[in-house]
This record gives structure tokens, sequence and C-alpha cells, in this order.
């Protein structure tokens, strides 16, 4: 279930919303990681891969779902090359979306750190722990 | 790697250049029909893939099926989507899998269900493939699923995973690998192979990046049985590149000729691909023609396969 949003969220959405769906056709997930898919929302991804592009891009750079669409990782690769800030965040490893905030003000939930709460069993390093 | 009692793992890791197959999709409940076709494949794959509802049709689950493939001797790997399980279904499968002494996994997004027979499906995707690849690494290695609770003790698993160096965008191919072997991918499963010079591109780039000792690459190969199977695979199977060139060589031959040159033409990319350095093994695979499956296996000289019974020892090794 989403979680509720207060009266001041409410606010905030109503600027955020229009905003960022002109912009970058956002999909409101309320955890926005633009800056590691070169400001191209992942969540446009039909298959909502926040981690990269699946095998299916057809040899054009569309999408294997909507061949009438560009790939938005095709679309992300590119854009992060043109980042100067944030290009390696391309590399990140995004964690599972939490489907709870579907709908609220990803600005809201970077400023009170809520979009950074992991499942407990997330392990951000694991491999690196591991090899030491 | 880390062990695991994994033979494919322990042939990998002793040097031998490995050769999977794939259990062709199965409609029946009657475990004969797997458990034959499975045995039709032993002593010339050292592991065989199931496959989870495969080109989103649905077919016998990859857990049942891949119990069975080892009931017939040969050591299965447990294919799954993200497509058709969430992350407590994902989790549920990977523990029984391993509870049933599967010990190779394989993480893949899946073909969208728009390629399939039920196109009106609602697809889960949860998590992504590469989230799936850690979380199944933490189950092993932690003994904890997401939430963070701990299982009675953790599963063993060699963990595979897939990428498709010819789709683009080509560039962000090997980064993403190296994404994958970061998030705890053993062993990769590319997609078909028609186009070498671009997996030997790949692969030189992934041997840039310091990934090739960190994780077995093993192309895959098809076995077009003809002209037209070809045609149909290129345009139809989501992710599959067929240069031109090796679809006129197929339609230059008469249609009941075509069979053999499909197997002279997988042989030969076979060949080329133990070539190329980082290249660990071949995943051979054809569309519900095991013969063809076999004679490649055979024809590119990959026979004798290592004895099972070496499994057993070197699954001691640490
Ligand atoms: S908040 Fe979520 S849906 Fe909106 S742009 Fe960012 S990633 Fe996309």
């Amino acid at each position: 279930m989403n979680e509720p949003v207060s009266l001041l969220g409410r606010a905030v959405i109503a600027i955020e919303r229009p905003l960022k769906e002109a912009v970058w056709d956002c999909r409101m997930c309320g955890q926005c990681i633009l800056h590691s898919t070169g400001l191209s929302c992942p969540m446009r991804c039909p298959k909502n891969l926040r981690n990269g592009p699946c095998g299916g891009v057809r040899a054009d750079g569309a999408c294997e779902v909507f061949p009438d669409r560009p790939c938005v990782w095709v679309e992300a690769w590119e854009g992060s090359r043109r980042l100067p800030l944030w290009r390696d965040h391309a590399d990140h490893l995004n964690p599972p979306v939490d489907w709870r905030l579907q709908g609220s003000s990803s600005w809201i939930n970077l400023a009170t750190g809520r979009d950074r709460r992991r499942p407990r069993g997330w392990v951000s390093e694991a491999a690196d722990a591991q090899r030491a | 790697m880390r062990s695991a009692p994994s033979r494919l793992a322990a042939l990998l890791r002793q040097g031998h250049f490995v050769v999977t197959a794939e259990l062709s999709a199965i409609d029946s409940p009657d475990p004969a029909v797997t458990l034959n076709r499975a045995a039709a494949l032993r002593g010339h794959a050292d592991a065989v893939n199931c496959t989870d509802n495969t080109g989103a049709h649905v077919h016998l689950s990859p857990l049942a099926a891949a119990h069975l493939v080892s009931e017939a001797g040969v050591e299965p790997i447990m294919q799954l989507t993200t497509r058709d399980r969430n992350r407590l279904g994902l989790q549920a499968d990977l523990l029984g899998a391993a509870a049933l002494g599967v010990r190779n996994v394989l993480i893949m997004s899946g073909d969208d269900v728009s390629a399939g027979d039920h196109p009106e499906a609602r697809s889960s995707y949860d998590i992504d493939s590469m989230q799936l690849v850690r979380i199944a690494r933490t189950m092993r290695d932690q003994g904890t699923y997401l939430s963070g609770r701990r299982m009675e003790s953790a599963p063993s698993f060699f963990i595979g995973a897939v990428e498709n160096p010819f789709a683009p965008p080509y560039d962000f191919r090997p980064a993403r690998l190296a994404k994958k072997v970061e998030a705890g991918a053993e062993f990769i499963q590319t997609q078909l192979v028609f186009d070498v010079p671009r997996l030997d591109a790949f692969m030189r780039r992934a041997g840039d990046l310091g990934l090739l000792e960190r994780v077995a690459i093993i192309p895959s190969v098809a076995v077009p049985r003809s002209a037209r199977g070809a045609r149909f695979m290129k345009e139809k199977v989501p992710g599959v590149q067929i240069p031109d060139a090796v679809l006129r060589r197929l339609e230059a031959v008469p249609v009941a000729r075509q069979a053999a040159e499909g197997i002279r033409i997988a042989v030969e990319i076979v060949n080329q691909l133990r070539d190329i350095a980082g290249v660990r093994g071949v995943h051979v695979i054809a569309i519900r023609w095991d013969e063809g499956v076999l004679t490649v296996i055979e024809e590119a000289g990959l026979l004798p396969r290592p004895l099972a019974g070496a499994g057993a020892a070197v699954a001691a090794l640490p």
C-alpha cells in the first residue's frame, strides 16, 4: 500500500508532478535516480529496469516492447556520457524499488532520507565485503 | 569464485572448456518426458538450462524441470526471470531450488509478455535482474533474505546472469557486465552469437575492465535448422541479431540440405569462439532439435566431456 501523503507533501507534489512530468515524463516513483540514468527516467522502461538495459533492445535502439519508442536505457547511456558530474553514477547498483513510495514526492523523500531506506538484507557492497 | 558444490563451477575452476545445452520447453505433466529429453543430452553437455517460460510462453516450471533433470543424472542450470514473480516468489524459488539440490541459477529479466502467448498478462517486474543477482548472492554469502531475516542455513549456488553484446547501447554492454559482476554474477551466458567480431570486441573490452578473471563467459551458439527458422529467430525472438550473410548462406542451399549447413555454421562459430581469450565454454542451442545440438558438440570436437564422477572429487576443492 502507498504511504499516506501529508498536506505539505501534497503541496510539493502539486509543483513536482507537473514539472517533472513535463521535463522527464516522470512516473512519480518517489525515489529519484535520474542522476544515475543520464536524466532519462527509468520508470518509463516497461520492465522497470533501474540498472541498465535488457537484452531485448532492437538494433535501431528501439524498445523491445514498444518498437516505436527509443529504449529508455539507450537514452540513459548517451545522456550519462554528457553529464559532467554524474557520469560514473551509471555504474551504481540501484536497490529494489520501494513501491510504497509510488506517487509521493521524491524531493521530500530526498530531504528526509526516506528514499535511502533499504530493506535490512540489501547489501550494497556484498561482493566486495565477501572478497575481503 | 567461492566454493559451491556445482560441478559446472568446478569444471570452470579446473580450466575445462565447458559445454552447456538447453532442455527444450516441456508441456507435459508426465515426468518421463522431461527425464527422456534430459537423458538425451547426458554425456554431451556438462549442464543443461531449464528455461523459465521462455519467449513468455507458459511451460513446465524451471524448478520442477531442474529437479527432474538432476534425477536424469544431468546437472541443471535453473533459469529465473524477474518477469513472473515478485521478490517473495523469486527468493522462495531460489531456496526451493537449493533444497532440491539445484546448484546453478541463471538470472534474467525475461522476454516481455508481449512476445508470448499471454500478451494480456500483467508482468511482475517488481525487481530487476541486477538486483536479483545481488539478492541471490546475499542469500548464499550471508544466509539472509532481502528483508534481513536469516535462513536456517545458507543455500549454495553458482550464480549466473545473461548479457547481450549484440544489442545497443553497445558501449554500455561491457560496463553493464561489470555491474553484474559487482552485483555477484559468477558466470555469464550470452545472447546467440552469429556476429563473432562483435563478440570479440565485447570480450576485449571486458578484458580491459579486468572482468575475465572474475567471471566465466559462456557465449551461446544456435544451430539453425533452416533458412526460414533463422529468419523467424531474427524477426521474432527479442534481442537476436543474425547478419544477412548468414541468412544468405542458408538460403543458398536447397531446403533439404539447410539443416546440414546450419550445423556447419554452428561448428564454425564454436571454433572461432574457442580462439577468443576469456571464452570459457559454449552454450549450444536449437529450437526443438536436440539432434542438431548433439551433432554440433560432436563435430566441434568437444567430446568426450569430463567424467561425471570427476565432479564429486573436485567439488571438495576449496
Ligand atoms: S522520481 Fe522516479 S519516476 Fe520520477 S523521474 Fe525520478 S526516477 Fe523517474
